[in-house]
């Protein structure tokens, strides 16, 4: 248990000797081989996060397709059946595919480095999380291009996505997609709470954790106790239709209701899942660019965990029209509405935060400013919403297409860009361009608010959502045809943020260790950093380290160089506990997630793939586990 | 930036039991997220029985025997599975090993009785809506059994080989103590699955 | 203010939810004004707070801790009420909700009573009254007096759909194995289009409808005439055609009350050549587009449940002209 003398720590070594040897250990393999072995947190959040924009981009492509057919009355571009699957693969693309996926990558990526340790907690859980992301992914896809790509809205409604209205194996597809990227999603979340817990760096107590990383802390319990819904129902549904069980069919005491109500037990903490790291975003981005830290860090804490968990208690919002008794929907009206007061709360700070900052007008501040906008409007439509009233009028509308747009968009995905400008010279060491991001921001901004805003007009004349085409006697079609304008603009902003990707990638201005002079500890590392992350543990002493202190960095000594080690510390004062050993790159992520993709697509075609599926499982599950000898295994 | 060094952590140990250790945070994480599907179920359960005007649904409740005989027999696997906590803390490997190979049996003796009691719920899952749901709730805790029981055998087989290094202690450890949450789960889900239809 | 901006003609609509012509829609657009306004002035507030604060003199230092304690504390005080503010108006616009809500939702006992049925993709409208030779059925066309309450009974025959005509009242969802109620009132006499509003597959885009709003005494002289059977055929070719109509299959699927066409899987017909459109408000009611919907309703909503039936040019001549005479 004590330590070993003859182990080579990194307190006898140091500089470039401790950083050739840490890398050593550290690194992941070369080759092919060594990238699917990898468990390096920085390798496989860049990964999932190239990975989640290909998604982004593809539901983009259909969106642009939907929009093309909106343009006008009774067009026949796209038939019915293609554009309820193209409207399907869109809304499931973008929430499961891009939307959280992206801010868990992120979360990946950064919370390991701003909390100041050599990696995520169980990196190979982590590499295992990736890999059902991809293979799910491109189950949904591939399924798509064969014709057999869900058709039933991204929210599958029984009895229409029931085996007797849609006999195909269509909504069995999109079921399975979900179980594929809610075990990742759930596997990232219990990552990122053991990291965030028991891997801050010495000193970092409660009160000094950036709200980037309390952020996604919060939006990991969300994902804990949410998913699990979307889990039951999706099995429920498949078994519905696969082995004949009757949870939503009234003729033997199931209701269709039932659906609903698991769906969006789920389906409101979703949107809290894809907001709240948004919000984790522009903290971290407006104390850079507004030269100063956050106003209000406490009240933005207990904000996003009053958000948390208010975000359980909204559920029923989803379901006004659907007959129920009035003085619950009523109560939901008030809770749908108070969600407001927390989020407003850190609006507050960060203007106030704004108001009394020096703002240096770089591309990440410009997406703040557009999501401060954006989101606001859609917050208050979203009170709107909320009306039971109104709602009965506007409830699947493009009202509510707006609605929900504008706080997706403007909440997550400006933050989400912004953080792309912000932290693409932290991951790859260059800068992306400046004039070009510009271009970016208010092409998107533009874009967006033509396309979006529109449609809150087009759902109070009377156009209800999910329609593959409209009359022409209507008086949709202008408003309908500035939308489809709008969306080039905001698809031609996308293609500018590719285009400074690439180009800066290569070219772009080498970054150093901290560009923004930015005051968190990812900062204080070389960009991109080292596989070790830190050559010695940093020692946290202030909210905003590199702020307190530019020039030097406290740090602890006496952690292995021989093998993978980590520093597990306290829950609250962030006292140094345990060094535990951290894993080596082991291909066992990738069998398990190739045993389990097989298991998971064999179950919607036949209950037998249970008998034949969870064997190979189970092997690869002991391979996984069982010790392989390494210095990292044994004591 | 220069580095200065404020600390010495080479003292520490390597490994350490309960909240000292990553795996234990991650077992309670995965009991958090499995627990509220079993919470999740049981509403699923409630609703449904709400709904319907009588319940069961064209089915008499489940015979009682088998699962009040898993509730004894979880109950009174408390004590070899504490036993087994305690010397695993001792790193007494021969009583490790007495301790996880009972635990094996005792998992194994369960899953015969939840045999027992899915032949005897007295209703198929495609029957009723009833039928589905109670189908299920034991399916999900089945799982659960199943897979423990999975991770305890492997854990016995590495207490019997050169693997069975201080570290597997606090692997055993954290088996025995995710033990008491099966265990806990089914408590409330048996209530819910033999004593709500008898109401 | 919305209206100010274009298309203008749009704001009054025959399915506009800014243009109510019932009890209900007019309650719901005064609620939804409320919201407007204080959502207005609370975004302009915080899009004006955004810019001055930006723009302001700034603080003279550059390093980012040099903060100063009052006017940290100032600013969360001013955070912490500003808090409160929004719960209180937050709560006031639940209470503003909730009243709209009871008289949005008031239920009249001298309602008059209709039963919806919605199928794949169009809806079944029973007008039921205590003896059966009051009650009838049609399909996809409501007709219902000014002035008085009127409630529909909603139920599916599949999946779930939703019953919406915004003009009048808000939507309440047709679900399977549950019935739901509505009810509403029109204060003006006049036409209004309805649409399903919940995805159910693949034409519910072409699932419409129209609710007529007559002066009572036109509703009740329309209503004893749906009352009676269908006027036997006036010709040769009328009756030809309704021989047809059973020979070939139509009345396998649709019912004509006073005949043998008795099927109750499609929308009945006995009065289909008074109604204002067909095929779920999807085409208006002529006898081009009759003719053009029986030769091939697979052209004109692709994968709706009515086959492409096998006639001849002059069968379907002969049935036109049976079904035109079914007023």
């Amino acid at each position: 248990m004590a330590a070993d003398p003859n182990e080579l720590r990194d307190d006898v070594l140091s500089g470039f000797q401790l950083s050739q040897q840490l890398e050593r250990i550290w690194r992941t393999p070369s080759g092919l081989l060594g990238a699917l072995m990898s468990v390096d947190h920085k390798v496989i959040g860049r990964r999932y996060i190239v990975t989640a924009f290909v998604f982004l981009l593809l539901g983009g492509v259909l969106a642009m397709l939907m929009r093309i057919q909106l343009a006008g009355p009774e067009q026949t571009f796209l038939s019915a059946d293609k554009y309820n699957q193209i409207f399907t693969m869109h809304g499931s693309t973008m929430m499961f595919l891009f939307a959280v996926p992206v801010m868990e990558a992120f979360a990946v990526y950064l919370v390991p480095l701003m909390v100041g340790t050599r990696n995520i907690a169980f990196p190979r859980l982590n590499a295992f999380s990736y890999w059902m992301f991809l293979f799910g992914g491109c189950f949904l896809w591939i399924s798509f291009a064969l014709n057999v790509g869900p058709d039933v809205g991204w929210f599958a409604y029984v009895p229409l996505s029931s085996l007797q209205f849609t006999p195909t194996k269509r909504p069995d597809v999109w079921a399975q997609m979900i179980t594929f990227t809610e075990v990742a999603a759930l596997a990232v979340s219990v990552e990122i709470v053991v990291t965030v817990f028991k891997l801050r760096a010495p000193g970092m107590t409660l009160d000094r954790i950036p709200l980037f990383v309390w952020a996604m802390l919060v939006t990991s319990f969300l994902v804990m106790f949410a998913m699990p819904s979307i889990m039951v129902a999706s099995t429920s549904l498949i078994l519905d239709r696969l082995v004949n069980t009757r949870f939503y069919d009234p003729s033997s005491g199931g209701h269709p209701l039932l659906w609903q109500h698991l769906f969006w037990f789920f389906g409101h903490p979703e949107v809290y899942i894809i907001f709240i790291p948004g919000t984790g975003m522009v903290s971290a981005i407006l104390a850079t660019f507004a030269r100063r830290p956050v106003i209000g860090y406490p009240v933005v804490i207990l904000s996003l965990i009053a958000t948390g968990f208010l975000s359980f208690g909204l559920w029923v919002h989803h379901m006004f029209v659907t007959g129920l008794p009035q003085l619950g929907a009523g109560l939901f009206t008030a809770s749908s509405m108070l969600i407001a007061v927390p989020s407003g709360l850190q609006i507050f700070c960060w203007l106030a935060t704004l108001w009394d900052g020096r703002p240096v007008y770089r591309t990440p501040l410009l997406f703040v400013l557009g999501f401060i906008v954006i989101f606001v409007l859609g917050g208050l439509s979203g009170v709107m919403v909320a009306s039971v009233p109104i709602d009965t009028q506007v409830h699947d509308t493009y009202f509510v297409v707006a609605h929900f747009h504008y706080v997706l968009i403007g909440g997550a995905v400006f933050p989400l860009i912004g953080a792309v400008y912000y932290w693409f010279p932290k991951i790859t060491g260059r800068m992306l361009g400046e004039r070009l991001g510009r271009w970016n921001f208010w092409l998107a901004f533009i874009g967006f608010n033509v396309a979006f805003f529109p449609m809150h007009i087009l759902g109070l004349i009377g156009m209800p959502r999910r329609v593959y085409t409209y009359p022409a006697g209507m008086d949709w079609a202008h408003l309908n045809l500035l939308a489809s304008g709008g969306s080039f603009i905001f698809a031609l902003s996308f293609a500018l943020l590719l285009i400074n990707v690439f180009y800066s990638a290569r070219k772009g201005a080498l970054a150093g260790d901290n560009p923004w002079n930015a005051s968190t500890l990812e900062w204080a590392t070389s960009s991109p950093p080292p596989p070790q992350n830190f050559d010695r543990i940093p020692v946290v002493k202030h909210r905003d380290p590199l702020w307190a202190d530019s020039e030097s960095l406290p740090v602890v000594a006496g952690l292995s160089a021989e093998r993978r080690e980590v520093l597990l510390t306290s829950l609250a004062e962030a006292e140094p506990q345990t060094r535990e050993a951290s894993p080596k790159p082991s291909i066992w992520p990738l069998l398990a997630a190739i045993a389990t993709t097989i298991f998971f697509i064999g179950s919607i075609f036949t209950p037998w793939a249970v008998l034949w599926g969870t064997p190979p499982m189970a092997i690869a599950l002991i391979g996984w586990f069982w010790p392989t000898g390494s210095k990292e295994d044994e004591e | 930036m220069r580095q200065t060094i404020v600390r010495d952590v080479s003292g520490l140990p390597t490994y350490g039991f309960g909240p000292r250790s990553g795996p234990w945070w991650g077992a309670m994480g995965f009991m958090a997220l499995e627990g509220m599907g079993f919470a999740i179920a049981i509403g699923a359960y409630l609703y449904l029985y709400a709904v319907n005007p009588s319940w069961p649904i064209g089915a008499s409740p489940p015979d009682l025997w088998p699962g009040t005989a898993e509730v004894v027999l979880y109950l009174l696997s408390i004590i070899p599975n504490e036993y087994t906590s305690r010397v695993a803390h001792r790193y007494d490997l021969s009583k490790v090993r007495i301790g996880l190979v009972v635990m094996s049996l005792i998992g194994i003796a369960l899953l015969v009785l939840r045999g027992f009691e899915f032949a005897h719920l007295n209703t198929r899952w495609d029957n009723t809506a009833y039928g589905s749901i109670v189908w299920l709730i034991l399916g999900l805790h089945t799982t659960h059994l199943a897979t423990d029981l999975g991770d305890t055998v492997v854990l016995t087989v590495l207490m019997f080989t050169r693997h069975a290094t201080p570290r597997r202690f606090g692997d055993v450890a954290d088996n025995v103590f995710y033990w008491n949450f099966v265990v806990l789960a089914w408590l409330p889900l048996y209530l819910l699955l033999d004593w709500v239809p008898r109401l | 203010m919305l209206c100010t901006t274009w298309p203008l003609a749009a704001c009054a609509g025959r399915q506009s939810a800014l243009d109510p012509q019932g009890l209900q829609s007019d309650q719901i657009r005064s609620t939804l004004f409320i919201f407007l306004a204080v959502s207005a002035i609370v975004w302009i507030a915080v899009v004006l707070v955004l810019a001055v604060g930006m723009l302001r003199r700034k603080r003279a230092t550059d390093r980012p801790l040099d903060l100063h304690q009052v006017f940290e504390q100032r600013a969360d005080r001013l955070i912490l009420g500003l808090g409160i503010a929004t719960t209180v108006i937050v709560l006031g616009l639940s209470f503003v909700s909730y009243a709209g809500q009871r008289t949005v939702f008031a239920k009249d006992e001298h309602a008059l009573t209709l039963k919806i049925i919605g199928h794949q993709w169009w809806w079944e409208v029973r007008y039921e009254a205590d003896s059966p030779h009051q009650s009838f059925v049609t399909a996809n066309e409501i007709r219902i007096p000014t002035g008085q309450p009127i409630k529909v009974e909603l139920e599916s025959a599949d999946v779930i759909h939703s019953f919406w005509v915004p003009s009048l009242t808000g939507k309440m969802d047709l679900i399977t194995g549950q019935k739901n109620e509505l009810q509403f009132t029109a204060k003006n006499a006049g036409v209004y289009r309805g649409q399903c509003a919940e995805f159910c597959g693949l034409q519910h885009a072409h699932m419409a409808f129209d609710v007529i709003a007559l002066p009572p005494d036109e509703f009740g002289r329309w209503r004893d005439w749906q009352n009676q059977s269908a006027q036997s055929p006036a010709d040769q070719l009328g009756r030809q055609g309704e021989a047809l109509f059973r020979a070939r299959g139509c009345a396998l699927c649709h019912n004509i009350s006073g005949t043998l066409a008795g099927g109750q899987l499609g929308p009945d017909l006995t009065h289909v050549g008074s109604r204002t459109s067909i095929a779920a408000g999807t085409l208006p009611n002529t006898p081009a587009t009759r003719g053009a919907w029986i030769s091939d309703p697979q052209h004109i909503k692709p994968g709706n449940l009515m086959p492409k039936m096998p006639l001849q040019s002059d069968e379907l001549i002969a049935i036109l002209h049976y079904l035109e005479q079914l007023k």
